[in-house]
């Protein structure tokens, strides 16, 4: 069986931004698959090229054994593609959208409803897609991606602008879909979402894949590093630096970001006991280490949502 | 496994999927879900629907009217103290006289010429005691003045026979000839109708394809497996539909409500206006491949649409215009459709009068298509 996506040494050149940079990458069928990295990363790039919707500058890219550019009408119909801005007509409803999607597919107008059903958006189908929400439109974008049972999805940030409770039904969705035996290929700036979703997650910062893994297993590559965090304004940074190294804590990183001060160590013990000496525990949290961690070490900075 | 192609055409080959049967009837279902999104968007875009429909009626409309009552120019005359020649007037001529002039007595001689100065009245009538009849009009508008010299010559030669108790030696019989290229209406409605057609179809075309680009449709029709030639057919439809509903209702307001008469073969108008509306949807084809914002888009379209119009004789007849103006016309495709259509609608032309215009605006389109495809760009950058 060969791989859903295998990406060779891909790199693309806007003027002067060296957007995609050397990304090679191989997605297995069945794979849920994330990218992760902050805003100009390159993954929506990554995404165009890999989709075949833009020429890369250089490299070489399969999708399900073929080559997507130049346009491959015997490949289109097998994926799915999410764009991060939502294409729709004008003045369509979400019924009428979905519908005109579907039929370039083949798909009849029974099978569309059900996937605005499936997305939460029954109740909007007469709708105009210019007065939906963000999420709304998001979700409807997402449902256009997925009516016509695509074994390949693309997926640019799905979840942005959506709520918690809409989040968490479209993580269900995505599952499901995944677990039906189709390929999810998505981006997301969340770390959570990666962490919850993916089977592997690449991670990825001025254009190139700085470590691609299951995030278990990133995760575990640093899982002794714990975060403590307090509520801003208890304690000034310097001070608790001071304190920090007075009390001989190892402190790998130490910053107040104006909603918490946070902390992370190796040994929480001392940690606390400054913060309580000081009496500025309120807020405390205290957490081992995410996939937030793993970006700042590998990047050497905060992960930006 | 395929190999990769190192061919790079900027424009990925259009091209449909395989040739099965059910891939067949799923184009048929694209190209009328396809043309269906297009022709509701348009429907509830009421900016649109007013550019492209009402916006045009309001000129035949305004041109139509303020054109109707001009072959009869009704003025207003007024008579100072007793005129015999009018007051003696009874019966028959008296009410035909009431049709062109309407007769106001006043008593006051000086005020009455300012106002025919200021162009309240279009003449000053009085009569002397010695019998003369003096006419004081002005000439702002000549037509009106040589009118109403005509009417007055008239009724003052009538009634000197009937003094005389003679019968005239020589009556003139005139009567207007029919004379079609006068007839304002005849040449308005299909002067407008070519700038609605060419309005429509360029900015239509121009606008579709940059707010496609722009909102990445364009990219979500790509990366379905439906062809180039579904696309651009159903555009295609969508606009001869829209053509065609400017044509009737065009037709039917200036036949109901101005007068137009139509000739033998006015139906041809219909062929020729699709040959039209292709011409002018690859003028907007290829403004919208030039343009990369809606705006440009609008800006280039109309720089095409209006210059043509004005020289192509849409709003008023090139006749007078100078000689190499009349050259430049010759290249624009709506020149054409407005001579044939003139032709065709009020002057009884026929087919070989429609034939080489559709040949030529069909030679068009397909020249500008050619240009606009090598132009064609999917994506913004
Ligand atoms: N069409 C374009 N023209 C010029 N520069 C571009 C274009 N698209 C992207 N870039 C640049 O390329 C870089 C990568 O952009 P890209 O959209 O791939 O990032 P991203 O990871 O998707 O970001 P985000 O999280 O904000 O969606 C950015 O610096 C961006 O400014
Ligand atoms: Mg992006």
């Amino acid at each position: 069986m060969t791989a859903a996506i295998s990406a060779d040494g891909i790199r693309q050149r806007y003027g002067d931004v060296q957007a995609v940079d050397g990304v090679s990458l191989t997605v297995e069928a069945g794979e849920f698959y994330g990218i992760l990295g902050p805003n100009g990363a390159g993954k929506t790039t990554t995404m165009e090229i890999l989709e075949g919707v833009r020429e890369p500058d250089e490299g070489r890219v399969e999708l399900l054994g073929m080559a997507p550019w130049p346009r491959n009408p015997k490949l289109l119909p097998r994926i799915g593609v999410q764009f991060q801005a939502s294409a729709f007509f004008r003045k369509l409803t979400a019924r009428e959208t979905i519908r005109t999607f579907a039929s370039f597919y083949g798909v009849g107008p029974k099978r569309a409803d059900a996937m605005l059903e499936r997305v939460g958006l029954a109740d909007k189908a007469e709708t105009l897609t210019e007065q939906m929400s963000g999420g709304q439109a998001q979700r409807l974008s997402i449902a256009c991606a997925l009516a016509h049972d695509p074994e390949l999805v693309f997926l640019d940030e799905p979840t942005t602008g959506l709520d918690p409770q809409a989040r968490r039904n479209l993580w269900d969705l995505l599952r499901d879909i995944n677990d039906e035996g189709r390929t999810v290929v998505l981006t997301t700036h969340y770390l959570d979402e990666a962490e919850v979703l993916c089977d592997r997650v690449s991670i990825m910062d001025h254009g190139r894949i700085l470590h691609t893994g299951a995030p278990a297993a990133l995760i575990r590559e640093i899982d002794d590093t714990v975060r403590i965090s307090v509520a801003s304004g208890q304690l000034p940074v310097e001070r608790a630096r001071e304190l920090l190294a007075a009390a001989g804590a190892d402190v790998a990183t130490l910053e107040d970001d104006t909603v918490s001060l946070s902390v992370s160590t190796r040994l929480p013990a001392p940690v606390l006991s400054v913060l309580a000496e000081q009496n500025a525990l309120r807020g405390l949290e205290v957490r081992g280490a995410t996939l937030e961690d793993v970006f700042l070490q590998l990047t050497g900075r905060e992960f930006r949502a | 496994m395929t190999t990769t192609t190192s061919t790079e055409p900027k424009v990925p080959a259009p091209r449909g999927g395989s040739a099965d049967a059910a891939d067949g009837r799923e184009r048929v279902s694209a190209f009328w879900s396809l043309s269906r999104a297009m022709l509701l968007g348009m429907k509830r875009d009421r900016t649109a629907t007013f550019f492209i429909l009402l916006f045009p009626l309001v000129f035949l409309v305004f041109f139509g009217s303020v054109t109707k009552g001009s072959s009869t120019p009704h003025a207003k005359v007024a008579q100072v103290g007793a005129v015999k020649l009018f007051d003696s007037m009874t019966g028959e001529g008296r009410s035909e006289l009431d049709k062109v002039l309407t007769i106001t007595r006043t008593d006051d001689e000086a005020g009455t010429l300012e106002k025919v100065r200021k162009g309240d009245f279009d003449a000053m009538i009085t009569q002397g005691a010695d019998g003369k009849v003096e006419l004081r009009y002005t000439a702002a508008d000549q037509v009106r003045a040589g009118a109403l010299q005509g009417i007055f010559n008239s009724v003052v030669q009538e009634a000197n026979q009937q003094a005389t108790h003679q019968a005239p030696a020589y009556v003139v019989d005139a009567q207007q000839v029919e004379d079609k290229s006068l007839k304002p209406i005849q040449f308005l409605t299909p002067g407008l109708l070519g700038w609605a057609v060419a309005t429509g179809a360029v900015f239509g075309a121009a606008l579709t394809l940059v707010n496609w680009r722009k909102t990445k449709v364009l990219r979500r029709l790509r990366l379905a497996p439906i062809s180039a030639g579904t696309v651009v057919s159903s555009r295609i439809l969508v606009s001869l539909l829209t053509a065609f509903l400017q044509t009737g209702v065009f037709l039917v307001v200036a036949t109901s409500f101005f007068g137009l008469k139509l000739t033998g073969n006015w139906w041809l108008v219909l062929p020729l206006v699709a040959c039209a509306t292709l011409a002018f949807m690859s003028i907007g084809l290829l403004a919208g491949s030039v343009a990369r914002t809606e705006e440009a888009a609008n800006g280039i379209s109309q720089v095409i649409v209006l210059p043509m119009s004005f020289l192509s004789g849409s709003f008023f007849p090139m006749d007078g215009a100078p000689g190499w103006l009349q050259t430049v016309s010759k290249v624009m495709p709506l020149h054409y459709l407005v001579d044939s259509a003139q032709s065709v609608l009020t002057r009884g032309g026929g087919v070989t009068d429609a034939l080489p215009t559709m040949g030529g605006l069909l030679l068009f389109a397909a020249v500008l298509t050619g240009i606009a495809w090598k132009l064609f760009r999917w994506e913004d950058a």
